[in-house]
């Protein structure tokens, strides 16, 4: 279903990816997301097979292995890619500063000295939090460039009015936040109710403005992989510049079969309509040998190009610590342990 | 390349299994192998070895034994030893072996996965994560069938000592299926392993010492073709299990003709991979990667015929090129590493010549941007569009990553395309929608269905072909079926002297058509009844032999009534074709004389014409095949409705060839077979196997389709029912010759058959000389098997005439069977032997 670009939407928003490599796909580059009408006939045809989807997750597992000095390089990629996150309710000030801390310094530097890469001068991409700690986040972040994102749009359950999330946004942004996660109302998807879907997530990306809109999904909740895939279009239709699986407050997080049906339907829009949304895995991620497996799924659905903080971002607060230890490991030839890495 | 480049980069890098410890292993066997017979290890009579090499980089492995014929002579010998004490453990036993050698298989499983990879070229990933955990799963069931034996075939005895061949594509996962169920069947087996793949099965030799299995059980000969036919044309060996080309297969089809070997063949395939508008393409694509795209493409199931339907052929051949951009083609023991070496030069060389080919034919050849390594047998994953049925990369098995494209228009033209091959291995269908699935899956001509999936294998799941992809299933409890025999047939007397029916010319034979049919009309009143009928519990008089033939039963025979004297009107019996009697193409009929001489009435004499038009005939009532099994049922009740009618003016003309007890008991027990069948129609059912995945495997039985079958000489009516009727049963069309001694039953048959609603064509009769007629039946490529029921060389001309199309060939080995006792000559026996079973599988969830 070939869908015209269009760019006088473009025209619509601020561009926010300016100055940002342009990723391709085949070869051929791509656009920023802008959003299309919505496209009826290509959500309802959206065609997924459970089983095979979760054959071909197991198997791309198996079939792609990352080694020594490759894994270290990986493991350091999976880091710039990180939106190293806080969303508890005993967050404070300090807990928020803390973390920043460690987002613009993951790797102590002896390790970073005996790997090489000083040079490289790895961070993460973003720090996560409530919209409440964005200030908090920014001043402890000046200069890093490293973002700050916020939930938002009533995270995580997303039911509260649809005017106090839309405003919810808009104070994120306000404050300074450059990226903003919102979650969908997923009675919308169970009861197939496509243009509501859409209206809200246009509502929510006029009110990103400038700022970088990753869609939460819900995919723990949406639980079927057909379902994945029809909220995935909608959110792309409607302009998200990432679609994200979860909150990581569902009973179920990114699992690599939800990944492999959002990656899917990212190449396609990518096809169809020359635009390129990241994506986002988030929850659930917590060891090293994780990431790497993700980021090879990536690098085999979309190419090199996605893997990029601009294109991906793994949504977690644990993976950082065990990567640590990996790198450690790389550095010095023994195994490390949890407390020889400073806290987050 | 530093880190920091590696960082920018985000290659894979290399991810290299080790080697050592297969290469110590090798090593420490000085890397020379001789053969396992006996428990040891045995050094070839003939002091020849020749070498295996590693297929990525030429490298020679190690030398192994080259059999000769003293060599299989000695390991099947030392099988013949093992067999009485193998058999006489208990099941319990037996089980406890196998469970050994599943553990062990286990415990050595990395030794035996870089081994496979480092012989055979596959990649690691592959070996590691497929062949060797499906070898342990085969072992670890097979196991549970050894411990469950008596109690689930309690009537059933192991063929003795089998022949196993297996091929260089799967070498332990082939050595597996054979020897698995071999053994848990109570057999013992002399195996040859692929001459380029021998040392997988070396190392499980010594699995088998270290499970300290009996001593001769399991036999391992290493060569080449040659050792292949000293095992298949040993006298001793009970029977053969092959699995490799369908040439190698027709050969051992005919060598082992005038043998009473059983004979299972896995052979080719051309496997359509369908793809519906409405199925998931994304996934579709990763199937075809499972599929062609699976070791290197050497897979005798593999989808290598890729139907599209026409709405999304553009996209998914799109889809396809993105796809197979992406695989990583080198060196195999590397974990990432999708796509390894081919098996050896004369490999690589003929996927070459059948590419041109194609391309020569007219299709567009398109390989991914690829550096295939500078040394070893590297060929690029090709896709083939453009592609016709006339083509040959379209017909021809090209057992190499090289798939052909071709579009369909609807369901019904994917079905035809689909079996539009000699062959029937296995088949892929791919919709969202389980109504097309289903339907399609019913349709196709395969011995396995695979639904939104492919290549999917377990230990509990039958697996093998139909048509020219050969015969039998491994695995699952059909697979045991093939490594065992019922023991009433393999205590059943061989006929013998007189006795014997031979369907086929013999020296005495070639007279005159009116002597002959005179002398076979005496054998027949010749013919010991009261022999079968005693241990039939038929109350026949002793010495009941050549039963007089009242004159008046005589003149009923001849034209019924007579009350005045006029002559009796003349009785033309016809070929039965088409639901038509038909003159015989020929113009000649034969005499048909009683017991005590006297002419009966002439029958026709059939020829392959007339052949040739029951076969078309036959292909033709495919209403019959489609019928629900509860509308055969009716059908069948009702010709038993009018055989009982009937019984008592057909039953007098029969006593004057069988004698009145025979003729009596032929029609009674002839109407309860006819009910016994009725009944089996709608109970024969198949199975849902449990394999460890979210999926059911429906396991149908599935008519054969169009069956000729030679009736035995003997019980002209019994004998005749008794295999048409469980053929007929369960769907399948049939061309039956009857009994050579009363063919005038033909006239009784038809008049029966047409006033019981039987659709016309369902069964077609053709009389004559079975002598003339086996020929043109058996070797007919449009009949799908044979069933023959005469003696030891009939039976031998029957399997031999067969490998034209590779039918399936059914005999009574020359036995003597008693068509009297219902307790061997019906049953689920018959019934299996009529049906052949597909394995339809479907993955389910949402």
């Amino acid at each position: 279903m070939p869908v015209e670009h269009d760019p006088s939407r473009h025209l619509n928003r601020p561009h926010a990816h300016a100055g940002i490599p342009i990723p391709s796909l085949s070869g051929q580059p791509l656009l920023p997301n802008t959003g299309i009408p919505l496209n009826l006939d290509w959500v309802r045809e959206a065609r997924v097979n459970t089983s095979a989807v979760e054959r071909r997750a197991q198997s791309q597992v198996a079939r792609r292995s990352v080694k020594k000095e490759w894994q270290a390089a990986w493991l350091l990629r999976a880091i710039t890619c990180m939106d190293l996150t806080t969303l508890s309710g005993d967050d404070t000030d300090e807990r928020v500063r803390r973390l920043c801390a460690k987002g613009r310094h993951p790797i102590q530097p002896e390790i970073e000295k005996k790997l090489g890469i000083e040079d490289l001068q790895i961070k993460v991409a973003a720090i996560c939090v409530y919209h409440t700690f964005v200030e908090t986040a920014l001043h402890a972040l000046q200069g890093s460039g490293v973002h700050v994102a916020a939930v938002s749009t009533g995270f995580p359950a997303g039911l509260s009015p649809l005017a106090e999330r839309v405003n919810e946004i808009r104070r994120s942004v306000e404050a300074g936040a450059h990226e903003i996660d919102v979650v969908i109302t997923r009675a919308y998807v169970f009861g197939g109710r496509w243009q509501a879907l859409y209206d809200e997530i246009s509502a929510f990306r006029q009110a990103c403005g400038p700022a970088h809109m990753k869609v939460i999904l819900g995919t723990g909740d949406l639980l079927t992989l057909r379902n994945v895939a029809r909220a995935s279009l909608v959110a792309m239709m409607a302009g998200a510049d990432f679609i994200k699986t979860s909150t990581g407050k569902e009973p179920t997080n990114a699992t690599l079969p939800v990944g492999l049906v959002m990656t899917r339907c990212i190449r396609e829009y990518a096809q169809q309509t020359g635009m390129a949304v990241g994506f986002k895995p988030a929850g659930g991620i917590r060891t090293a040998k994780q990431s790497i497996d993700w980021l090879a799924m990536i690098k085999e659905e979309l190419g090199e190009s996605w893997l990029r903080k601009e294109m991906f971002r793994f949504g977690a607060s644990g993976l950082l610590g065990d990567i640590e230890r990996q790198l450690e490991h790389h550095a010095t030839g023994r195994y490390s342990a949890e407390y020889r890495h400073p806290l987050a | 390349m530093s880190i920091a480049e590696k960082f920018v980069s985000m290659e894979y890098g290399p991810a290299p299994e080790d080697s050592k410890e297969a290469s110590a292993w090798l090593e420490r066997h000085g890397y020379r192998f001789q053969h396992f017979i006996g428990g040891g290890w045995i050094a070839p009579a003939a002091g020849e070895y020749f070498d295996t090499v590693d297929p990525s980089n030429g490298e020679r492995l190690a030398s192994v034994a080259q059999g000769s014929a003293a060599d299989v002579d000695a390991a099947v010998k030392a099988a013949r030893g093992a067999v009485s004490g193998w058999r006489a453990l208990t099941p319990h036993a037996r089980a406890r072996y196998l469970y050994a050698i599943a553990r062990l298989v286990q415990k050595h499983s990395r030794l035996l996965a870089v081994l496979e990879t480092m012989d055979n070229g596959k990649p690691i990933r592959e070996s590691r994560d497929i062949d060797i955990p499906l070898v342990a799963r085969h072992f670890y069931h097979h196991a549970g069938w050894a411990q469950l034996l008596d109690r689930e075939f309690p009537e059933y005895l192991p063929c003795g000592v089998v022949g196993q061949i297996i091929p260089w594509n799967f070498p332990l996962l082939m050595l597996a299926w054979k020897i698995a169920p071999a053994l848990a069947t109570a057999n013992t087996v002399v195996l040859k392993p692929a001459e380029f793949t021998p040392l997988t099965a070396l190392v499980f030799a010594e699995i088998c010492q270290e499970a300290g299995l009996p001593a001769g059980v399991v036999n391992i000969v290493t060569g080449d073709g040659s050792t292949g036919e000293a095992i298949v044309k040993h006298a001793d060996v009970d029977k053969i299990a092959f699995t490799g080309s369908t040439e190698v297969g027709r050969s051992i089809r005919a060598a082992t003709a005038t043998t009473h070997k059983r004979l299972s063949l896995e052979l080719g395939g051309k496997s359509p991979f369908i793809v519906f508008e409405d199925a998931d393409l994304d996934s579709a694509v990763e199937g075809l990667v499972d599929g062609i795209w699976f070791n290197q493409g050497q897979v005798c199931c593999a989808g290598s015929r890729l139907l599209m339907q026409e709405s999304v052929a553009e996209t998914l051949l799109a889809k396809i090129q993105d796809r197979m951009s992406t695989l990583r083609i080198g060196a195999p023991l590397d974990k990432a590493i999708d796509i390894g070496a081919v098996v050896a030069q004369v490999q690589l060389d003929r996927i070459r010549k059948l590419v041109d080919q194609g391309v020569a034919d007219g299709a567009t050849c398109w390989q991914p941007q690829v550096t295939l390594p500078s040394r070893g047998f590297f060929y690029p994953p090709t896709l083939l569009s453009n592609v016709h049925p006339t083509s040959i990369v379209a017909q021809q098995e090209i057992f190499g990553p090289v798939l052909a494209a071709m579009t369909f228009r609807t369901p019904a033209e994917a079905v035809e395309l689909a079996n539009n091959t000699v062959y029937g291995l296995a088949a892929c269908v791919w919709s969202e929608s389980i109504n097309v699935a289903l339907h399609v899956a019913a349709q196709l001509k395969a011995g396995v269905v695979w639904v939104n999936c492919t290549n999917l294998f377990d230990a509990s799941c039958g697996f093998g072909g139909y048509r020219e992809s050969g015969y039998g299933r491994e695995g699952g409890r059909e697979g045991l079926l093939e490594y065992m025999e019922p023991a009433w047939f393999k205590e059943t007397p061989f006929q013998t002297g007189k006795g014997a029916s031979s369907l086929v010319p013999q020296p005495a034979q070639e007279k005159d058509a009116a002597s002959q049919a005179a002398e076979q009309s005496r054998f027949v009143s010749g013919y010991r009844f009261s022999d079968i009928a005693s241990h039939s519990g038929i109350n026949a008089p002793l010495g009941a032999e050549g039963h007089t033939a009242t004159s008046s039963s005589a003149s009923s025979a001849a034209g019924g009534d007579r009350s005045d004297s006029a002559p009796a009107i003349d009785r033309t019996v016809k070929l039965y074709i088409g639901g038509k009697q038909a003159r015989p193409d020929s113009g000649y009929s034969t005499e048909v004389r009683a017991t005590d001489g006297r002419l009966l009435g002439e029958a026709p004499l059939g020829n392959r014409k007339d052949i040739r038009n029951a076969v078309e005939a036959a292909r033709k009532a495919t209403a019959w095949g489609k019928a629900t099994a509860h509308n055969r049922a009716q059908v069948l009740y009702y010709c038993a409705e009018n055989l009982s009618q009937r019984r008592d003016e057909i039953a007098q003309r029969l006593a004057a060839v069988v004698g009145d007890k025979q003729a009596a008991a032929e029609l009674d027990l002839g109407i309860e077979r006819i009910f016994s069948y009725a009944a089996w129609a709608d109970k024969f059912d198949g199975a849902v196997h449990n394999p460890p995945f979210r999926n059911v495997t429906l396991a149908m039985h599935e008519a054969i389709g169009t069956l000729g079958i030679l009736c035995p000489r003997q019980a002209p009516l019994l004998g005749f029912l008794s295999l048409v009727m469980p053929a007929l049963a369960l769907g399948n069309t049939v061309i039956a010759i009857p009994s050579e001694a009363y063919p005038l039953i033909t006239g009784d048959l038809y008049q029966l058959f047409d006033t019981s609603d039987l659709p016309a064509g369902a069964l077609n009769i053709v009389t004559g000389y079975a002598s003339q007629l086996l020929k043109p039946l058996a070797e007919h490529d449009d009949l799908d098997a044979i069933w023959c029921f005469g003696d030891e060389a009939s039976a031998a001309a029957a399997k031999a005439m067969s490998v034209g199309n590779l039918k399936q060939v059914w005999t009574n080995e020359g036995r003597a069977i008693d068509w009297f006792n219902r307790n061997v000559a019906e049953g689920r026996w018959f019934l299996e032997h009529a049906t052949q079973i597909k394995n339809i599988w479907v993955p389910y969830g949402e």
